[in-house]
């Protein structure tokens, strides 16, 4: 059986005045039907390894890979129609603050009816049926009020919730989520985590989670790479946390204060340039 | 000790809307207090509202037994400075560091510019070469770093911090909270936080109050948020959500799980 997702040897770098900047370098994994994390510190190069297998990377930049395949389809071979085609309908993925993803002079059931017609030849109240009925799977409570509302008449957690719905819509096989639930509160948080994590299972996809909180990603995927600089320098079964081995990835775990384990002061992290290869 | 701060059933109103309903708490001289909450549960309200940004409906807020009124002198002012949350709007974009920093100077009329710059850039732990930089040429924790140096330079007995690390990696964050805590034992500061990490609040402060919908859920101590032992429903479910995700067994598993008969 061909993976999901095939990344080999992924890099992507910028141009500019001081010649090419590195922004991912060398990264490789493959990915089934299950869920990933990607952690890493701002600027370690995990969004722009989800934004690279999506294709929404700015034209300046340029990507190289040995192998970057979505369910055998040669994604660097592509053209551009065939991947504009491709995501949306078969990848997917939700952003960071829903204050910014969500178009604002839109109304939240209309857009996600766009999202569907992008794909798809379905009649209007066909359309309007299946964006109320994926309203009410992402778990809010009255579909047909917030089918109605402007993204800035909810709050945080509803429109993430409404943007994962947009996205699923379309019955996506990958997710990439690129901090789905850091723009929100503790509480919503898990609530957005267990939408995701009900949906995920349920439509047997594979995701890819982005976050900075390590702790959080392990708790809710199976597999993690821990990214510095650019590259991955550990990858963890999220099962085996405790064995982690890697300085950086121990220093990612020990500096977050926790509530049972009171510590003064901090543990900090040590970045290293020995790390890279 | 000597109360620092006291805020007596303050109440916030913005036009029909109640953001604060009659609030009351104390923080001791040189302790650290934290306010806990949701998005809307008038926690950065509190803080507004004691640096003077917020309208105040009834009740009163004292420092150091001098009551506020609405119109506060400068002494008044130069006594509370607050950290916000986010560096990156905080900051004048087209302002060096230096003149972020000799702006609060300017205005209170405080003489010695250039040494107080100095001294206070060292004291948050950033090296000269910062001082003609602008916001964008530093990082989220370098920014977080002169916002607290701002706040520092008035030399105020009081801190108001409005999550101060949430828009900050984890690993910043713990360089960050490092600095506020050496900080505030070196100057002998008062600190009032607001957070919604349960986690950083305890690593901060000494004692805390749970906000809820612009009231007072309740009051607890940190080592009783670390036991757990907190009364309030609410509370409970915060600190069940601070330990992160928990994936429920599915429910197939128990439904078709084959009852063991002796």
């Amino acid at each position: 059986m061909t993976p999901l997702l095939e990344v080999q040897n992924l890099s992507v770098r910028y141009p500019s005045r001081r010649g090419l900047i590195t922004a991912v370098r060398d990264v490789s994994f493959t990915l089934g039907r299950e869920r990933l994390g990607i952690v890493g510190e701002s600027g370690s190069g995990k969004s722009q390894t989800g934004r690279a297998i999506m294709g929404l990377t700015p034209p300046q930049a340029r990507i190289e890979a040995k192998r970057l395949r979505f369910d055998g389809i040669d994604l660097l071979q592509a053209a551009a129609s065939d991947r504009r085609k491709l995501r949306g309908a078969r990848m997917a993925m939700v952003m960071q603050d829903p204050k910014y993803s969500l178009n604002p002079v839109a109304r939240i059931g209309q857009q996600i009816v766009e999202a569907l017609h992008a794909q798809r030849r379905i009649s209007r109240a066909e359309a309007k049926r299946r964006a109320l009925g994926m309203l009410e799977a992402v778990s809010i409570r009255d579909p047909q009020r917030v089918f109605d509302l402007y993204p800035h008449e909810v709050s945080g957690g509803m429109g993430q919730r409404a943007m994962i719905a947009m996205m699923l819509v379309n019955q996506p096989e990958l997710l990439i989520a690129d901090e789905p639930t850091s723009a929100l509160d503790v509480t919503v948080q898990l609530e957005v985590l267990r939408v995701i994590d009900d949906l995920v299972t349920q439509r047997g996809m594979g995701l890819v989670l982005i976050s900075h909180d390590l702790r959080l990603v392990a708790s809710f995927c199976d597999r993690v790479l821990v990214m510095y600089a650019g590259q991955v320098v550990e990858t963890l079964d999220s099962a085996r946390l405790d064995k982690a081995r890697h300085p950086y990835t121990l220093g990612l775990l020990d500096c977050v204060p926790q509530l049972d384990r009171p510590r003064h002061p901090l543990p900090t992290l040590e970045r290293r340039a020995e790390w890279l290869q | 000790m000597s109360k620092m701060i006291a805020i007596d059933r303050l109440s916030v109103r913005y036009g029909d809307f109640t953001a604060i309903e009659e609030v009351s708490l104390e923080v001791e001289a040189g302790s650290a207090y934290g306010l806990v909450g949701e998005s809307g549960s008038g926690k950065s309200t509190l803080l507004r509202a004691i640096v003077g940004l917020a309208p105040i409906a009834s009740g009163h807020i004292e420092i150091q037994g001098e009551r506020l009124s609405p119109r506060r002198a400068r002494a008044q002012r130069r006594r509370l400075q607050m950290v916000f949350q986010d560096p990156y709007a905080s900051l004048h974009p087209h302002h060096t560091v230096d003149r972020l920093l000799s702006e609060p100077l300017q205005i209170h009329r405080v003489g010695d510019q250039d040494q107080r710059i100095a001294r206070v850039l060292a004291d948050v732990g950033l090296s000269d070469a910062f001082r003609y930089r602008y916001p964008h040429q530093l990082s989220g924790g370098q920014r977080q770093r002169v916002a607290i140096a701002r706040a520092l330079i008035l030399e105020p007995s009081i801190l108001l911090l409005d999550e101060p690390t949430s828009a900050l990696d984890a690993s910043v964050q713990a360089e960050v909270l490092n600095l506020l805590e050496r900080l505030r034992t070196e100057h002998g500061l008062t600190y009032l936080m607001v957070s919604h990490d349960l986690a950083v609040v305890a690593h901060l402060c000494e004692r805390l109050s749970v906000m809820r919908d612009g009231r007072e859920v309740e009051k607890l101590d940190v080592q009783a948020l670390r036991q757990g032992r907190a009364e309030s429903d609410y509370t409970q479910r915060l600190l069940i959500a601070s330990r992160g995700f928990v994936r429920e067994a599915p429910d197939h598993t128990l439904a078709h799980t084959p009852a063991t008969r002796p």
